[in-house]
């Protein structure tokens, strides 16, 4: 198994496609954290405009730091690298079809849900080195360029301080959390790629469903809002800055605490059984396709 | 009856004696403030604003006669409200510019005397000041300024080591907010369901911004270009 494992994870890096994510991914960090070493003061001010009436100075150029910038970087990330996600799971059984040679791997001694399990485990081996790869670039080289200070979360309608030792497990637990909602992205793709004999298809439909999920996520309507976002993973995916809404006595911030724990386990679990359920019908309908090529 | 009113007026007239005169009693308060020429002072901001969740951040208060104040992020990111420059009581003072002085008896709870100044100046930016009294120590306890633009803010003063200049260990500055609102396609929020948001507590639009400090340095000299 764990050679199979080994041959899996040599074929995912062996495709040069597999590195234009991690490319993709370093060159809009580091267009981000350009931006924001040089025109970050007036972007924090206008993230903070609404308090300009009520406050004299706000210190735009302290919360202008490390944490802030990576929080920026994770929210416009986390929303696209599923796509990138997609591209190799969706690749993973559907690639094999389509260069004809999945017949000769399934008639090697090897029971077909061991294949299935090996290669999506490669899969989420992969996942899990990008996000690796975010966090190193996101947090730790924006800690070089941009220093340590206090993070302030804005949100919709209120925004949350928290001092700068009470950050990095919150990225920690963010980090893992985002796995969680890669690796369902991964599951989906992957479900897809067993149904395909193309890798082009289920690279296609999963972003697309990536796309309609998180309009839907984030339209205002009422409608949507309480019949179809509850059940969206995409709407759970954004679980990860649940880790940053904290909780306060006197409007003061209770360092180590999470506004709504119970939330955030709720989405990790609704994620979590997203991707059974896709691992499963993918195990269903492998053990029963007719592979003709 | 003749005797009765006698007394009655006596009492009065008693009464008035020993209560001070509204301008004497505000001179007495300036002559302590004007004690101060210029001090530091550190301290702890606990800022509680109905869309704010911040931790107490460390300040340093800068203030040189007759009106410059400054208050300075020392550690950690801290909010100073609008009007706050004048949680200093002679700049507060300063701020009225010339003024009417007008006595409104004592508030019954407190026993504190109320003074409410009404600068002459048409053009000034406060409309009403109204301060509270201690008459025995001579400090002022609670203060008021309405203005024409940034609503009314409060002041409340907790006195202890330096009485005598008429500096207080905590000030309370309550102020009026106006809401803050980001647009949720920018912010992408997490929905975790919970039908209440801290924002609909923003009727309750006063905000509280409390300093207590720590240490103070007086009349040891302040730069001017701290104030730039």
């Amino acid at each position: 198994m764990l050679q199979l494992l080994k041959i899996e994870i040599f074929k995912i890096f062996k495709k040069p496609r597999t590195y234009i994510a991690f490319a993709v991914i370093a060159l809009i960090i580091l267009l981000i954290q350009i931006a924001l070493k040089f025109g970050g003061k007036e972007y924090v001010g206008l993230m903070m405009s609404g308090m300009g009436d009520s406050f004299e100075e706000i210190p735009t150029e302290i919360i202008l730091n490390s944490y802030l910038v990576c929080f920026v970087i994770l929210n416009l990330l986390l929303i696209h690298v599923p796509i990138l996600v997609a591209l190799v799971a969706g690749d993973a059984i559907a690639g094999e079809a389509n260069m004809g040679t999945l017949r000769l791997i399934v008639s090697k001694p090897v029971s077909r849900i061991q294949l299935l399990l090996v290669k999506f485990i490669a899969s989420v081996f992969y996942t899990m080195i990008l996000l690796i790869w975010m966090a190193i670039l996101a947090l730790f080289l924006s800690i070089l360029l941009f220093g340590v200070n206090w993070l302030g979360v804005p949100r919709e309608l209120q925004f949350n301080v928290m001092e700068s030792d009470d950050v990095l497990w919150r990225y920690a637990l963010a980090f893992c959390f985002a796995a969680i909602g890669l690796i369902c992205v991964a599951a989906l793709a992957f479900m897809l790629s067993v149904f395909s004999d193309n890798s082009i298809g289920p690279i296609v439909i999963t972003v697309c469903v990536i796309i309609v999920f998180t309009i839907l996520t984030q339209m205002q309507i009422p409608f949507y809002d309480e019949t179809i976002k509850p059940y969206l993973f995409t709407t759970h995916m954004l679980g990860w800055k649940g880790f940053f809404y904290v909780k306060a006595i006197d409007g003061v911030t209770e360092k180590g605490s999470i506004e709504d724990l119970s939330a955030i386990l709720k989405s990790a679990v609704i994620l979590i059984g997203y991707t059974i359920f896709f691992l499963g019908v993918a195990t269903w309908y492998f053990k029963r396709k007719n592979i003709l090529s | 009856m003749k005797k009765v009113i006698t007394i009655i007026f006596s009492c009065f007239l008693f009464g008035q004696l020993l209560a001070q005169a509204p301008q004497e009693l505000l001179n007495k308060i300036k002559a302590k403030l004007e004690k101060v020429n210029d001090y530091t002072a550190k301290g702890k901001l606990k800022t509680n604003v109905v869309f704010i969740k911040a931790p107490i951040a460390s300040v340093k208060v800068y203030y040189k006669k007759p009106d410059k104040m400054k208050i300075v992020n020392e550690n950690g990111i801290s909010f100073i409200p609008k009007g706050s420059v004048n949680i200093n009581l002679a700049k507060f003072l300063s701020a009225s510019g010339n003024y009417e002085i007008v006595d409104a008896g004592k508030e019954s709870a407190t026993g504190l005397r109320i003074l409410k100044l009404l600068p002459t100046d048409e053009n000034s930016d406060i409309v009403l000041s109204t301060l509270y009294i201690d008459e025995q120590t001579e400090l002022v306890k609670k203060a008021k300024n309405t203005t024409r633009d940034n609503g009314t803010y409060e002041l409340e003063l907790i006195y202890g080591k330096y009485t005598s200049y008429g500096l207080p260990d905590r000030v309370i500055f309550s102020f009026n907010t106006k809401e803050y609102k980001l647009p949720k396609g920018v912010t992408f929020d997490y929905d975790s369901g919970s039908k209440k948001t801290p924002g609909e507590d923003a009727k309750n639009k006063k905000g509280k911004v409390e300093i207590t400090y720590s240490e103070y340095q007086i009349n040891k000299g302040v730069d001017d270009s701290i104030f730039k």
